[in-house]
């Protein structure tokens, strides 16, 4: 007997614009910002995909991105990764990027803010 | 055939500190090979010509056995016929761990062949910053080749110019009654676009024609605040709400605010024109365009549960759009209120 809250199929989630596929909801990735005192920033990667281990991407993103950086668990969002500074535009490259990156499709990715 | 596999071999040794130093190859004119050092500070000892010239078919090859590395670069590979040069090795330091010497070399044979045409890539002009960095003969030659480039593309700009004289509207020059010179194509577009435009205003009004709003006022309030001043007017011209329109920016600037006596909209933090700019034209696509038929005549309504739809006035198509969520935020200092 399957309990219907607990499944993964969601009826509301955002179909597809050309095949009217539902995505799931988990696979959409939003990289925001966030504005902090002064000049400061900070990104927020949130819904990364499970396959990947949120702590070695961050330790990477800290490398590459010379920022330091810290991972949350949020109820809501999941695991998040924080990155001091705006770190938007190299967050895209990677997680797009086919050969250095994780390879992902850009249509699940938002950026957020201006 | 042994000579080359010789070559080969000690190609690749030197692959090696070609990989670890800042050292370019360069493929002359001749089909010679040169390693210069890349530049930061310019060491004329450094150049030194390979004895042997090979014929250019088996420099192209051992140059495309001696640097998988490039590969990538390869791909858009500047001809060597041209002497033109490739610079590539300087940013892809960190791929090479990864790629493996045979899969490298494959790509980059593939780069070679369209060098040989001997077409001047455009990609060569993309490459003008990288080459600023090398010094010697070669790149006197190169930019001798670029500013003659130039010039072509100035001349050619040029060229179309005096073509225009006449008026299409009084019927002078080309558009005289009694002219028996053909109307070049462009004109003749141009036009085509005009007389559209005259007779039917409609038509270029829904299709082409771009949907303007006014641009966003920003003023700083404060240090740490900024003022959107004619949102009101904004939202009016979008025929939406001023809430949805508020609550989408907040969500998307990642902060909160509030609205003064004059229905100006108080942003909290520091935001230029221009972001607020984006912000809206993000809105404009996702929440007024209909995605049938681009026009931004639509309407927003609440559906029967809870969803928004979106009405087309123009083409009468009607989508549900997603609800503004506002994401993850992170806990950004005033520890003392997160603890109680």
């Amino acid at each position: 007997m399957s309990i219907e809250n607990l499944k993964t199929f969601d009826p509301f989630a955002e179909a597809d614009d050309d095949t009217g596929d539902i995505k799931k909801v988990e696979n959409h990735i939003h990289i925001r910002i966030q504005q902090r005192n002064g000049r400061k920033s900070l990104t927020t990667v949130t819904g990364l995909p499970a396959k990947f281990d949120p702590g070695k991407i961050l330790t990477f993103f800290r490398k590459e991105f010379a920022c330091n950086g810290n991972k949350v668990n949020d109820e809501k969002a999941g695991e998040v990764i924080q990155l001091q500074g705006d770190q938007r535009k190299k967050v895209l490259d990677f997680l797009v990027d086919k050969k250095a990156g994780l390879g992902l499709n850009p249509d699940n990715i938002t950026v957020h803010g201006a | 055939m042994e000579n080359e596999v010789q070559d080969q071999a000690e190609r690749k040794a030197s692959r090696k500190s070609v990989a670890f130093t800042d050292e370019q190859l360069v493929v002359e004119t001749d089909g010679s090979i040169t390693i210069m050092s890349a530049a930061e500070e310019p060491k004329e000892t450094a150049q030194s010509h390979t004895p042997r010239t090979p014929p250019l078919s088996a420099a192209l090859e051992a140059f495309a056995v001696a640097d998988p590395s490039s590969q990538a670069a390869a791909d858009e590979a500047a001809p060597p016929e041209d002497g033109g040069l490739d610079l590539s090795l300087l940013k892809k330091k960190k791929k090479k761990k990864k790629v493996e010497g045979a899969e490298g070399d494959a790509e980059a044979e593939d780069g070679a062949a369209p060098a040989e045409d001997g077409g001047l890539d455009l990609t060569m002009k993309k490459k003008k910053k990288k080459v600023k960095k090398a010094e010697g003969a070669e790149e006197d030659e190169f930019t001798a080749k670029l500013k003659q480039l130039e010039v072509k593309d100035t001349e050619d700009a040029e060229e179309t110019a005096p073509q225009d004289a006449g008026d299409m509207e009084t019927g002078t020059g080309v558009w005289s009654h009694s002219e028996s010179k053909t109307i070049p194509y462009t004109l003749l577009l141009s036009r085509f676009f005009t007389v559209l435009s005259q007779k039917n205003p409609d038509h270029s009004l829904s299709g082409t024609k771009s949907y303007k709003i006014p641009p966003p006022q920003c003023m700083r309030e404060g240090n740490r605040k900024t003022v959107f001043a004619n949102i009101a007017d904004i939202c009016k011209r979008m025929k939406r709400t001023e809430e949805h329109v508020t609550a989408y920016l907040f969500a998307e600037l990642g902060t909160n605010g509030s609205v003064d006596g004059n229905r100006r909209l108080v942003i909290k933090g520091r935001f230029q024109q221009k972001q607020i700019e984006n912000v809206v034209r993000k809105y404009i696509i996702e929440y007024v365009t209909c995605k049938t038929c681009k026009s931004p005549d639509t309407e927003l309504n609440k559906g029967e549960n809870r969803l928004y739809f979106i009405t087309c006035n123009n083409c009468g198509s009607r989508r549900s759009v997603t609800a503004i969520k506002t994401g993850f935020s992170a806990q950004i200092g005033k520890r003392k209120k997160m603890q109680g």
